[in-house]
């Protein structure tokens, strides 16, 4: 049975206020163990954790810890995990780790932090580049290649474009006529004559002589197709005829067009780069 | 200013001459004696084995109810629910509130009287008290006697036997959320990992402690149900009552004056039996878990003195003043309690036979909206993601319908094989000429269908985006 409680009848403290008297009834037993509980706890935690700041500083705690060294236990966890995946990356080739769900999605989603820290600035965080300024990765136009090796080649050494300057080579009025032909060629209607003077005034030796590109591509030459829908410089006859008067990175020439592309190798580690193939390779225009 | 009157303070409290507070200043040792509520709590308090015995229970091939945190899956019996079906938790909590809410109005606190997991585990660690210790009398002496061997024996069997009660409980517990016998051989070999020991040792101190020495200032102090329950019970409410007319003025049952007195003989057994330190016969109040004890003792004493019995019984308010209580289905508390529990029964149901065998989703790429390709078409990127929640690997096909001219690139559409309970979500590009947009943004949607039967079809609305002007 309960001891009978009477709060009133609890001697008094002697303060009183306009008749109302403090008592001293003790409070409860749970409370009392909570509160005494409360302050123990508090001065274990003093002594444990860093808790009293200083002026300069604060109490350091005997067990050392700190926030910074509990991010960066969690980081080394993180990497532990991590680490059985990347020795996958490392042993495994392109057309593996492009075939295989598991890996190629493990490699994206890493190099989405990659691809925000290296490569958004410039080619954005979706690679949809800037139109004349940098070049879009979603597409399928490449101008060294979009298969998975030469993604990873590009990445590692960077790449330079090199166009030269037409305007002190070539009459006016022929760059003119060049600049409506491969205007012409993009939208699919391409003429004869177009192509021939296109052949005639040296073109042909880094475009093909379909003004496709094609094979040169492959040389590393950087050197677009003139006849895909897409432009690496702007489609506007101004903007064409800028490139074809000026070129691509030549030396002391104003106007001319900046193309280059940093080398990655040095920077960023090889899984890394290869992850970062995978996710550029599966933007849209991988071949 | 006229002089203030002094003013008594124990007029100020005239009100409270009733009114203690039990705060577990003195250990409650209530008696036991067998009635027909007492054999109630005890068949209340065997539901409690079903829970110590669950997680043994197996059923194709795995735990028959699970709680797979790590994994993200309930399993219940056959049924398997997932992240995505844990809106039906929601329903199951509205559903057992509604219980607790209608029988509260209904008959009172029935469950913290009978089923309460603090009353059932307080009432079997006061038994074993009450067998190894004796009656309450023999109890309160050993508590006041000093420390001698017998003492100490008898208290060490006691808290030993509460500790055994105490682990058990807390490794049933933990193999809800893993498997069971596994379990018991990881804490046997202490192999078993941080989380286990932890919730271990929150159990054990957890039931050592209420069961064993806070027990009735639980209910008092801690729980939140009893702090609501005076807003829950009603005049029409059933609860353990004093007949007051019956039984006023009490006294004993021979003697001068026993003429005029009333049934009650104040043998206060009523107060001795009650596990909370009730008296009932001040009423209705928050320390009452109306378990019916009280109803057993002045029931049996009743018998003694040749009364009838009844003088403390579950009766409501209305019914100790004369008057009629209503049939449950004219009570509103009941009728909208019922209806709500109805509609949430009405969700579980559907819930349970509706769970899709596969979820899936499509996010269209946000930048870029769509790429110009370089023979002119206009692609758009999509990532799907396909849950398979069956425990077989199922083969789909991907199609996209909506809009004619827009076609899934590649064989990105067919030969998708989903894997049982994963998902790896994999990207899709759609393709269109730029005749076949109509517009900046149109409307297609994909049709995941699976190649075994039975088909399992799921749709996903979308859209294509193209750029304007077309």
């Amino acid at each position: 049975m309960a001891k009978p409680n009477k709060p009133q009848h609890a001697p008094d403290t002697g303060h009183e206020w306009d008749g109302i008297r403090e008592l001293t009834n003790p409070p409860p037993r749970w409370w009392m163990i909570a509160f005494h509980a409360g302050w123990i706890f508090c001065i274990i935690y003093f002594i444990l954790y860093p808790a009293i700041p200083l002026v300069h500083d604060s109490t350091k705690g005997i067990l050392g810890w700190t926030q910074i060294k509990e991010f960066k236990e969690a980081v080394a966890e993180n990497d532990a995990i991590k680490a059985p995946y990347l020795k996958k990356v490392a042993a495994m080739d392109g057309q593996a780790l492009l075939a295989d769900a598991g890996m190629r999605n493990f490699a994206e989603s890493s190099a989405k932090a990659i691809f925000g820290d290296n490569c958004a600035g410039c080619h954005g965080a979706g690679g949809e580049g800037a139109p004349g300024l940098f070049p879009n990765l979603a597409d399928d136009a490449w101008l060294f290649g979009g298969d998975f090796d030469t993604i990873v080649e590009s990445i590692t050494d960077g790449r330079q474009g090199n166009m030269p300057a037409h305007a002190d080579m070539l009459d006016d009025a022929v760059i003119n006529q060049l600049a409506d032909f491969v205007i012409a060629a993009s939208q699919g209607k391409a003429t004869e004559e177009g192509l021939i003077q296109f052949n005639e005034a040296g073109c042909n030796g880094c475009h093909g002589d379909d003004a496709a590109g094609g094979a040169v591509n492959e040389l590393g030459s950087g050197a677009a197709s003139l006849t895909d829908a897409i432009w690496r410089f702007g489609s506007s006859r101004d903007d064409v005829l800028r490139t074809i008067r000026y070129g691509v990175n030549q030396e002391d020439v104003p106007n001319t067009r900046i193309a280059i592309m940093p080398a990655f190798g040095g920077k960023l580690s090889p899984e890394a780069i290869k992850m970062l193939a995978v996710k550029v390779h599966e933007l849209g225009g991988g071949k | 200013m006229a002089e203030q009157e002094p003013v008594n303070i124990d007029d100020l409290y005239a009100d409270a001459t009733h009114w203690h507070v039990n705060t577990g200043g003195e250990t409650i040792h209530a008696k036991r004696m067998p009635g027909r509520f007492r054999s109630l709590k005890w068949y209340a308090s065997t539901l409690w084995i079903l829970y110590m015995i669950t997680p043994y229970f197996r059923w194709e091939g795995h735990q028959a109810i699970l709680f797979d945190i790590p994994k993200r899956q309930f399993h219940l019996f056959s049924t398997t629910l997932w992240p995505q079906d844990i809106w039906m938790l929601s329903l199951v909590l509205i559903l057992l509130a509604m219980t607790l809410f209608g029988l509260t109005a209904v008959i009172g606190r029935v469950w913290c009287g009978y089923f309460c997991f603090q009353t059932v585990w307080t009432d079997w660690f006061t038994w074993l008290e009450d067998k190894i210790e004796g009656n309450p009398v023999q109890r309160r002496k050993l508590d006041a006697a000093p420390w001698n061997a017998r003492k100490i024996r008898l208290k060490l069997f006691k808290h030993t036997l509460w500790l055994l009660i105490s682990i058990v409980t807390g490794v049933t517990f933990a193999a809800y959320f893993t498997d069971a016998f596994a379990l018991w051989h990881s804490y046997l070999t202490l192999d078993a990992p941080m989380v286990a020991w932890v919730v271990l040792a929150a159990f054990i101190f957890g039931t050592y402690v209420f069961a064993g020495f806070m027990r009735e200032q639980v209910c008092f102090w801690l729980c939140p149900y009893a702090r609501i329950q005076s807003v829950m019970v009603d005049k029409d409410t059933e609860l353990p009552t004093y007949d007051v007319a019956r039984g006023e003025p009490r006294g004993k049952v021979r003697g001068a004056g026993s003429e005029s007195r009333g049934d009650c003989i104040d043998c206060k057994l009523c107060v001795g039996v009650c596990p909370t330190g009730v008296d009932i016969r001040e009423g209705m109040q928050e320390g009452c878990i109306t378990c019916g004890m009280c109803i057993d003792a002045c029931d049996s004493i009743m018998g003694k003195v040749d009364r009838p019995r009844g003088l403390i019984r579950y009766a409501s308010e209305k019914v100790m003043a004369g008057e009629v209580l209503p049939p449950l289905f004219k009570r509103p508390r009941v009728i909208a309690y019922s209806t709500i529990f109805l509609l949430a029964v009405a969700g579980i149901v559907y819930g349970m036979t509706h769970i899709p065998p596969v979820e899936l989703s499509v996010v269209h790429a946000r930048q870029p909206l769509f790429i110009q390709m370089g023979n002119g078409t206009v692609q758009n990127k999509y990532t799907i993601k396909a849950l398979n929640k069956t425990p077989a690997e199922l083969h789909f096909k991907l199609t996209v319908e909506g809009v004619d001219g827009i076609k899934i690139v590649g064989e990105a559409g067919n030969g998708i094989v989903l894997e049982a309970g994963k998902m790896i979500p994999f990207h899709l590009f759609l393709a269109a000429e730029p005749g076949v947009l109509k517009g900046k943004k149109m409307p297609i949607h994909f049709v995941l269908e699976s190649l075994e039967s039975p088909v399992i079809r799921m749709e996903y609305e979308s859209v294509f985006i193209g750029p304007a002007g077309y």
